[in-house]
């Protein structure tokens, strides 16, 4: 079973034409469309047109098509979840959420897009972006409050201000945050996605924060520029003893199954399920990177 | 019998010399000594001219003559236009224009092209307001378009000889030492002005910087000039190159990069010794960035790099991953600086750069050249001298020269530019034909010419995902659309000579 | 779709288009009228096409469209005059099923 990957989620500001036309090209696992905080309320109309328009548009690969529709307490949230259904996004990122009533209504305007523009009930997912001290306290509630969503991420501008400090380079101020969004993730079985690093002239800094959150348990990280794509896929790419172990551990498992058993024992240790799952996923994630696993030896 | 000056008798003929002349004084026959250069008269000779003005009498330009000039100032050349508008002031009309190349910056040429003082040019390159001119009809006669190689050959062959060469020098001595890489304009090497020194019947030589003699050592030496002209500036040094030149940040270039040096690597190019030069587009640029990455990671040094050189080639020669720098035309400061401070940076003309006839043309060394174009089509031909609206808007430059030479040829470009497709079925101009052309790398996918099996065996086995050209140009066409076809009119306006002296094709005017 | 009066939409970057549409002002000539004015003038055939499509989809019949397009893609040319003329023909309490994806087709 192959899990999407989402280690890096690069936003697009939705109205570029320029930058819209082909920035799957840099291999992104998602692109976000962004119809929030970087169109300006009188064009936010022309972005959502000019992102509609492009999803029917344009073939933008294997790369999973996410779009940031404004807020649930704005005029425009209704006329966005309906062109970005109708376009065929795939996943909805939700901004501001701040409890489960916010997704609950998200799911309403996506059923009734869903029905209008023939798309299968329950196939638009949702991304949920947790931007104030709130909404991270909720973030369990939020987490499963509908089996639509995929993930869960920190949007930590917003958040940072909210909490009347400021962003660091060791990040002390995120460390609470990104911790109880990791734990409500994994409590609920989805992804957990960290926030955007703004500072495209310091890539220590970027493989800092990147390689903390990667330990934290972040399934990836949101990114604003392609230059952020490499460095980010870097980080998350298993090592080889990593790819090592799991060939031993998916070899086992495949061995077990071919000779009837339930489980089966590797140096010692039971291989359940589990480990058996986060094996292939370490060997998905091999591959990904471009990583040659045959070369590793087993 | 018959008597010198000084008393002596002497035989008036003997043998095979045939009839004696008998000596009439140290300085009698100074003017009818045979020399490929008038000599001047008794007295120590000043070179040293007033004005530009005087430079134009004195060089013995007439009308329908060939006039020569170098374009190591670039962007920021003074010379061109400060000359020509004294030629134009003495009432001198109907000349070929034969400079190295041409910018945006020799706009006012198409006034003396619009009199008549310009009756017809030959030049690696043309842009701006005259290059638009010209594609519209400007000159009666075509422009000639060659390349930097088939220049020197040209030059070297007497197919094409200035009269007058009239060469700018940032550094230069009253007698004629000129050179480029010292003074407030220092531009690095003149190895194309060099070319012009050697085979102009007159040269001039015009400088921002006269200096004490002996200017030496130069790149052009006394032996070589005629007459120097002190002037005010020969270029502008924003123009001519400042500090470093830098590398793009663009991703989409930056993508092509590193596409590139995949391709490089897999083919197996880069072992120690190795050697190689890039065009200064973006994309081409950036490779250096990941080629010297790769070497550091690799401990692989290159025995030279050629070129075109920029300020990362220098670094890389002066950090030791390069073993010589052989610089016909040095795109910054930096480099220039190089050029004057380290031995193993070296200026080399066009003849040894890229001549075809010459025995030892560096070209012919080179393991990889990576290369921009215009555009290239789906035989591999690449254009680089007109936009794909059929205005001429670029260079020939070195391009077929490198790509003929070097034993694996590059050619990078993005798929689309805007809306313009950089992939197509038939370029508008074919500057580099495409069996020198080995590999094509794009954004959206790298093709290998099918005449390399080899490579493209080589690329496929290091996992390098290579498409058909015909697949990148149906990707293109299905981003862009199809366009409608430039209109030209009947008439030639254009030639482009291959580096041999044969015609490659032929640009015709736009409507 | 009723042009009441006059909008921009798009910008003139590259790969954008600055659309302009204003009602017509009723009297000789046809009633849709499109200018068009492209930085590489070999596609200004398709921006014209892709432009009418545009239009017809919101059944757009009386205007002025100009459009100074500067190498933009057919469907950022859709976008750009789809939104110029939703704010033309915008008043209070227009509904929405005026949008492409009103899905009632």
């Amino acid at each position: 079973m192959i899990a999407k990957l989402r280690r890096s989620m690069l936003f697009v500001p939705g109205n570029n034409p320029a930058l819209v036309k082909d920035p799957h090209i840099y291999g992104p696992d998602s692109l976000i469309f962004d119809l929030e905080d970087s169109v300006a309320p009188t064009e936010k109309d022309a972005a959502r047109l000019l992102v509609f328009c492009a999803l029917k548009a344009i073939d933008y690969g294997r790369v999973e098509k996410v779009v940031r529709v404004n807020g649930m307490d704005t005029t425009w949230i209704g006329d966005d979840v309906a062109a970005m259904v109708a376009a065929g996004v795939d996943v909805i990122r939700l901004p501001k959420t701040e409890r489960a009533e916010d997704i609950r209504a998200l799911v309403g305007l996506i059923e009734a897009a869903e029905k209008a523009s023939g798309r299968s009930a329950g196939e638009v997912r949702i991304m949920a972006a947790l931007e104030s001290p709130l909404a991270v306290l909720n973030a369990y509630e939020i987490a499963v409050a509908s089996p639509r969503l995929v993930g869960i991420a920190l949007s930590a501008e917003d958040f940072v201000t909210s909490m009347k400090t400021t962003r660091s380079p060791e990040g002390v101020e995120l460390f609470e945050a990104r911790g109880r969004i990791v734990m409500a993730a994994r409590a609920a079985g989805i992804m957990a996605i960290d926030t955007v690093f703004t500072d495209l002239s310091d890539d220590e800094g970027l493989l800092r924060e990147a390689r903390l959150i990667k330990q934290m348990g972040f399934d990836g990280k949101s990114v604003i520029n392609p230059s952020q794509i490499p460095l980010v896929h870097g980080v998350f790419a298993p090592t080889p003893e990593e790819i090592r172990k799991s060939r031993r551990i998916v070899a086992a498992a495949a061995e077990a199954e071919a000779r009837g058993l339930g489980v089966m024992a590797l140096d010692g240790k039971m291989i359940d399920k589990p480990i058996v799952e986060r094996a292939a996923r370490v060997l998905d994630l091999a591959r990904a990177s471009g990583m040659k696993i045959e070369e590793v030896e087993a | 019998m018959s008597r010198t000056t000084l008393g002596r008798d002497i035989p008036e003929s003997a043998g095979d010399l045939g009839r004696l002349a008998p000596f009439m004084g140290a300085w009698a026959r100074a003017e009818g000594v045979s020399a490929p250069r008038k000599l001047l008269s008794a007295g120590r000779p000043s070179k040293v001219l007033e004005n530009v003005d005087e430079a134009v009498r004195r060089s013995g330009l007439e009308s329908g003559m060939t006039v020569s000039f170098h374009h190591h100032f670039r962007e920021g050349d003074y010379v061109v236009n400060l000359v020509m508008d004294a030629i134009a002031r003495a009432g001198i009309r109907d000349l070929t224009l034969a400079p190295s190349s041409l910018s945006s910056i020799h706009a006012p040429l198409v006034e003396h092209c619009r009199s008549g003082v310009i009756r017809r040019i030959c030049s690696s390159g043309l842009r701006g307001k005259l290059a638009d001119g010209i594609s519209h009809g400007l000159l009666d006669e075509p422009v000639l378009i060659h390349s930097h190689g088939g220049r020197a050959r040209a030059f070297r062959e007497g197919t094409l000889r200035p009269d007058v060469a009239f060469l700018g020098a940032p550094s230069c001595d009253p007698y004629g030492n000129a050179r480029g890489w010292a003074g407030k304009s220092a531009c690095g090497s003149l190895g194309y002005a060099r070319v012009d020194a050697r085979y102009a019947r007159t040269v001039v030589v015009l400088t921002d910087g006269l200096e004490d003699y002996p200017a030496l050592p130069a790149s052009i030496g006394q032996e070589l000039v005629d007459w120097v002209v002190p002037i005010d500036a020969v270029g502008d040094p924003k123009g001519i190159g400042v500090g470093a030149t830098r590398i793009s940040r663009d991703p989409r270039e930056l993508l092509i990069a590193r596409n590139t040096l995949a391709a490089i690597d897999a083919a197996g190019v880069l072992h120690d010794g190795f050697s190689f030069q890039t065009g200064t587009g973006g994309a081409s640029l950036a490779v250096i960035r990941y080629l010297r990455e790769l070497m550091i990671a690799r401990g692989i040094k290159a025995s030279f790099c050629l070129g075109g050189v920029t300020s990362q080639v220098a670094h890389m020669l002066e950090e030791g991953l390069v073993g010589a720098v052989l610089d016909v035309q040095s795109f910054d400061a930096d480099t220039a600086r190089s050029l004057a401070s380290n031995r193993r940076h070296i200026e080399i003309d066009a003849n040894t750069y890229a001549d075809p006839g010459c025995p030892g043309a560096a070209v012919n060394l080179l393991d990889v050249v990576v290369l921009s174009a215009l555009e290239v089509d789906t035989d591999f031909n690449v254009n680089v001298i007109t936009g794909s609206d059929g205005v001429i808007r670029g260079a020939s430059g070195g391009h077929s020269d490198t790509a003929a030479g070097s034993a694996l040829s590059i050619v990078v470009a993005p798929l689309v530019r805007a809306r313009t497709a950089s992939v197509v079925d038939r370029v508008e101009t074919i500057v580099t034909p495409g069996e020198s052309v080995d590999i094509l790398v794009t954004d959206r996918g790298t093709a290998v010419n099918p005449r390399r099996k080899d490579l493209k065996a080589a690329l496929a086995a290091a996992g390098v995902e290579l498409r058909d050209i015909q697949e990148l140009r149906e990707l293109a066409r299905s981003i862009t659309g199809d366009p409608d076809p430039v209109q030209y009119g009947d008439r030639v306006v254009g030639l482009v000579e291959y580096r041999d002296g044969t015609i490659i094709d032929a640009i015709r005017e736009v409507r | 779709m009723e042009i009441r009066k006059s909008a921009v939409a798009g910008t003139l970057e590259s790969s954008d288009a600055a659309v302009t549409v204003e009602p017509k002002a009723a009297g000789a000539g046809p009633s849709l009228e499109l200018v068009v004015e492209c930085s590489d003038a070999r596609f200004a055939g398709k921006v014209r096409a892709t432009a009418l499509a545009a239009l017809a989809e919101l059944g757009v019949t009386s205007a002025r469209v100009v459009i100074r397009d500067r190498s933009a893609l057919d469907c950022a040319i859709r976008a750009r005059v789809l939104a110029a003329c939703l704010r033309a023909a915008e008043q209070e309490g227009s509904p929405a099923s005026a949008a492409p994806w009103g899905g009632r087709k």
